[in-house]
């Protein structure tokens, strides 16, 4: 129990809440989310396109289908020592292990989305004189976006989880918490430091679950639909 | 290369060994406590939101942070491998209650109702009607949940007991690469194998889908 009042305290401590002291949470929270942000936008950059492409034209799909596999076997522990031992300790190691960490769920999820979306919709938009992109961005991409972004929140989450092992390659992050406190025997600060990144993934989740909310479409969530006749959509 | 695996193949081995039982023991753990609450969630819908919630927060948590703070809660030594089952165990059952019932909730009602009808009772339900259709889902689940467990045992490696991870810190200490592409090709490798078996034993346990294939 006095493990969970230091974790109290340390979190309740004002001094690690100064945004001027460099090892204080604020410090710590904004280079994770630098970390997090800078992976899963080049991330967002490369899986998004590549699985709009699979899943609109149908080719290649057997990529999609085992990048979800194999990506997850790399040990992320396994590619950042690699890189490290390649171009040395930075920013670079890290960012590189978390894209390949979050380009599996990124991809697969955009080509599920896609393969979700009924043919004869996709032929009834061709039908009615859409061009091809008009078919990708304004009628299967709208109806796919509630897996597309089910895969960019499991991104989110992994990356926000994982990007604590930064710490280990000399970097910032929530992750120093857990390091350091390790080091030490400190399993308050180690506590306090899981906690943390539990709080930021939740937070960052809500706030996607937001996004989400704002931009699929009423008729494709089935919120338009409860209004009018309430009826039991699965969920 | 060649010459780092002629002489460590002895340790690599062994750390092959303890990473192969260190990424399963959890799979069958999480198998054996996720099946069960899956089912109640299955059963008393009021269950799944709280239980959905609950997984998703301790998916959150990182490994590394599980791995630290189980001793404290466990009584166990750091150096315990206890506490990596016990995390990862924690993991595949926060990944597999969703998948079991998803599994479940992909059988037809009119499935159920038929063999209601026919005689079957609950238990019997489950296990000879339910169970069987919800295979191809809750294997897709162990899948994700066995590779993914693959990958994180090596972040034990941090505090000493990590199976293969235990090449990449080395690795990292002596900036010496042999050892991390040992590492990192036997940690895929694993996890490509123990899919492979578990899509083999899905073949197995659903005959019926092969039906149309010949």
């Amino acid at each position: 129990m006095s493990v969970l009042t230091d974790v109290a305290a340390f979190l309740a401590a004002g001094s690690n809440w100064q945004p001027e002291n460099p090892d204080g949470i604020t410090a710590r929270l904004l280079e994770h989310l630098q970390y997090t942000g800078i992976a899963l936008a080049i991330a967002t950059a490369i899986a998004i396109p590549v699985g709009l492409f699979i899943g609109h034209t149908g080719r290649f799909a057997f990529i999609a289908i085992n990048a979800g596999n194999a990506g997850r076997a790399l040990p992320t522990l396994g590619l950042l020592s690699l890189v490290v031992i390649l171009v040395g300790i930075g920013l670079v190691p890290v960012i590189v292990a978390l894209v390949v960490l979050a380009i599996p769920p990124l991809l697969t999820s955009t080509y599920a989305g896609l393969q979700s979306v009924d043919r004869a919709t996709v032929d009834a938009a061709r039908g009615q004189g859409m061009r091809e992109r008009q078919v990708l961005l304004r009628t299967e991409v709208p109806i796919a976006l509630p897996i597309l972004m089910s895969g960019i929140r499991n991104a989110t989450l992994q990356v926000v989880a994982t990007a604590t092992v930064a710490a280990y390659v000399a970097l910032g992050g929530f992750g120093r918490f857990l390091i350091d406190g390790l080091a030490v025997r400190d399993y308050a600060q180690v506590v306090a430091g899981a906690v943390l990144v539990a709080a930021l993934a939740i937070v960052l989740d809500l706030l996607l679950a937001g996004v989400q909310r704002l931009v699929v479409s009423p008729g494709v969530s089935g919120r338009a639909l409860t209004r009018t006749t309430p009826r039991k959509v699965s969920p | 290369m060649l010459q780092y695996l002629r002489t460590s193949s002895p340790a690599v081995l062994a750390a092959l060994g303890q990473h192969v039982v260190l990424a399963l023991l959890p799979v069958l753990i999480g198998l054996a406590v996720a099946l069960p609450v899956g089912y109640l969630a299955h059963r008393f819908r009021w269950l799944y939101p709280p239980l959905l919630t609950i997984s998703s927060v301790l998916y959150a948590v990182p490994s590394l942070a599980l791995f630290v703070v189980l001793p404290v809660i466990l009584g166990t030594q750091t150096l315990d491998p206890l506490n990596i089952v016990v995390a990862l165990s924690v993991y595949t059952v926060a990944l597999l209650v969703r998948t079991v019932v998803d599994g479940l909730a992909s059988v037809p009602p009119a499935v159920t109702a038929a063999a209601t009808a026919v005689g079957f009772r609950p238990l019997g339900l489950l296990l000879r009607v339910e169970l069987p259709i919800a295979v191809p889902v809750i294997l897709a689940g162990l899948r994700v949940a066995t590779v993914s467990n693959v990958s994180l045992v090596s972040v034990g490696a941090l505090l000493g007991v990590g199976g293969l991870g235990a090449l990449f810190t080395d690795g990292l200490q002596r900036d010496y690469l042999a050892p991390i592409i040992t590492g990192i090709v036997l940690s895929v490798l694993l996890a490509l194998v123990l899919d492979s078996v578990i899509v083999g034993v899905q073949r197995v346990l659903t005959p019926w889908s092969r039906v149309g294939e010949r």
